[in-house]
């Protein structure tokens, strides 16, 4: 499975704020976007997953077409809001995405585990506190089979123990053919990562 | 999709935001009436079920600028935008539609025949007024959809989605009460308004989530 992006321009109100961006990324590969705020991380982050137009170029991925035929349905998107109910228990939210994204992953007790939440599911996600939100957003990842991670400052708010037990999970998940591009100011903590440097054109 | 569907309904009866706040409005607009009106009972059972409808087109329109809303703020929104290819995101809001639906106005629906009581409206005027609700409310949610989709990035969209909305939900108000009308008052029909009421309602449960999917998607 291969992720390439071509040539790809992004807009933010009308104003360009970066073009020509290209990179290829092979099952197992991940990509570090890195560069100093506004530089339009995120933005790369939204094209690649289909929420933004791309001005210019355009993302494909190939190599299992029949599974994804298309980029958007073929990723996990963690971006800066957690995409959790503040109503429902932790539980419940995970089963809901696990139920409504594909029942190809992990049961939410054993996701929650896996982010070291074990004991919280019953817990209303309004009673956690950022760090932990942050986990269980990470644990929808899991819920779900997706082949591709889109990572907007994953481990915004993590402590060290938890950021390094997400790096032995993005490791797995490259291990098992997965592909990761994170947008990041701090090291994912693993080696094969490349980096694409964005700065801010003026 | 069901667990979607499950899951929103949830949402509006747990927050304690969608049924309670439509069903009191619709309970104040409709007990102050008479007090407005005056004890002239004939006028009063004439204009009831037209009052019942109005006061339940109004409640109907509140709180629907947050169906979108909220799920846009937590970052809900963006994954079912995504998850396009594995659930059309025009069914997506279809199926939010129904949840809001059913959370919210259908409690609305289920009190109607006791407030039509508290305007003097004899009972086949009741379970036609009730029944038309049942047919006729969807309509209104799922053209409010659209305005909830349009206005999703405004901070303060409330108002904005019942100017949009209400001139467009006129037709439905109009047959909804022509039926309810038509059942008691002796030379009206009530058939053929209440065909006209569920085809509407057939009709925007199509149009309204396409147009308001189209909307979503092009958000930012």
């Amino acid at each position: 499975m291969r992720l390439a992006a071509e040539g790809l321009s992004g807009e933010r109100g009308g104003e360009r704020i970066f073009s020509g961006i290209s990179f290829e990324l092979e099952s197992g590969r991940a990509l570090a976007v890195t560069g100093p705020n506004g530089a339009g991380k995120t933005t790369l982050l939204r094209i690649i997953a289909g929420l933004l137009p791309a001005a210019e170029g355009r993302v494909t991925l190939s190599g299992d077409e029949e599974r994804w035929p298309g980029v958007a349905g073929a990723c996990h998107y963690l971006g800066h809001l957690n995409a959790m109910k503040a109503a429902l228990t932790v539980e419940e939210n995970l089963a809901f995405w696990r139920a409504f994204l594909g029942a190809t992953g992990l049961f939410p007790q054993e996701a929650l585990e896996a982010v070291g939440l074990g004991g919280i599911g019953h817990l209303p996600f309004a009673y956690l506190s950022a760090g932990q939100r942050r986990r269980t957003a990470i644990a929808r990842l899991l819920v779900s089979h997706r082949p591709v991670w889109l990572l907007d400052e994953p481990t915004a708010g993590l402590d060290q123990a938890s950021a390094s037990r997400f790096s032995a999970l993005m490791r797995e998940h490259l291990a098992a053919g997965g592909i990761i591009v994170a947008a990041t100011h701090l090291p994912l903590g693993f080696e094969t990562v490349e980096e694409l440097r964005m700065g801010k054109r003026q | 999709m069901l667990a979607l569907y499950l899951r929103e309904v949830k949402l509006g009866l747990r927050a304690g935001t969608g049924a309670l706040t439509g069903v009191l409005f619709f309970l104040a607009v409709v007990a102050v009436m008479p007090f407005g009106v005056g004890p002239d009972l004939n006028l009063l059972s004439r204009i009831g079920p037209a009052v019942l409808w109005i006061s339940a087109l109004l409640a109907s329109l509140l709180g629907l600028e947050r169906l979108f809303q909220a799920d846009r703020e937590d970052g809900t929104l963006d994954l079912l935008v995504m998850a396009d290819a594995r659930h059309m995101l025009a069914f997506t809001v279809f199926v939010k539609c129904l949840a809001h639906w059913t959370a919210g106005v259908l409690p609305l629906v289920a009190v109607a025949p006791l407030l039509g009581l508290f305007m003097n409206v004899e009972p086949a005027g009741l379970a036609a007024a009730t029944l038309t609700l049942l047919a006729g409310t969807p309509a209104i949610t799922f053209i409010g959809a659209v305005g909830a989709a349009l206005v999703v990035a405004l901070p303060r969209g409330g108002l904005l989605v019942s100017v949009l909305v209400l001139p467009l939900t006129i037709p439905v108000l109009i047959f909804g009460v022509a039926a309810s009308r038509g059942a008691v008052a002796e030379p009206d029909p009530f058939l053929q308004p209440f065909l006209i009421l569920c085809a509407l309602t057939l009709f925007f449960s199509v149009i309204g989530p396409a147009a308001a999917a189209l909307a979503l998607r092009h958000v930012d």
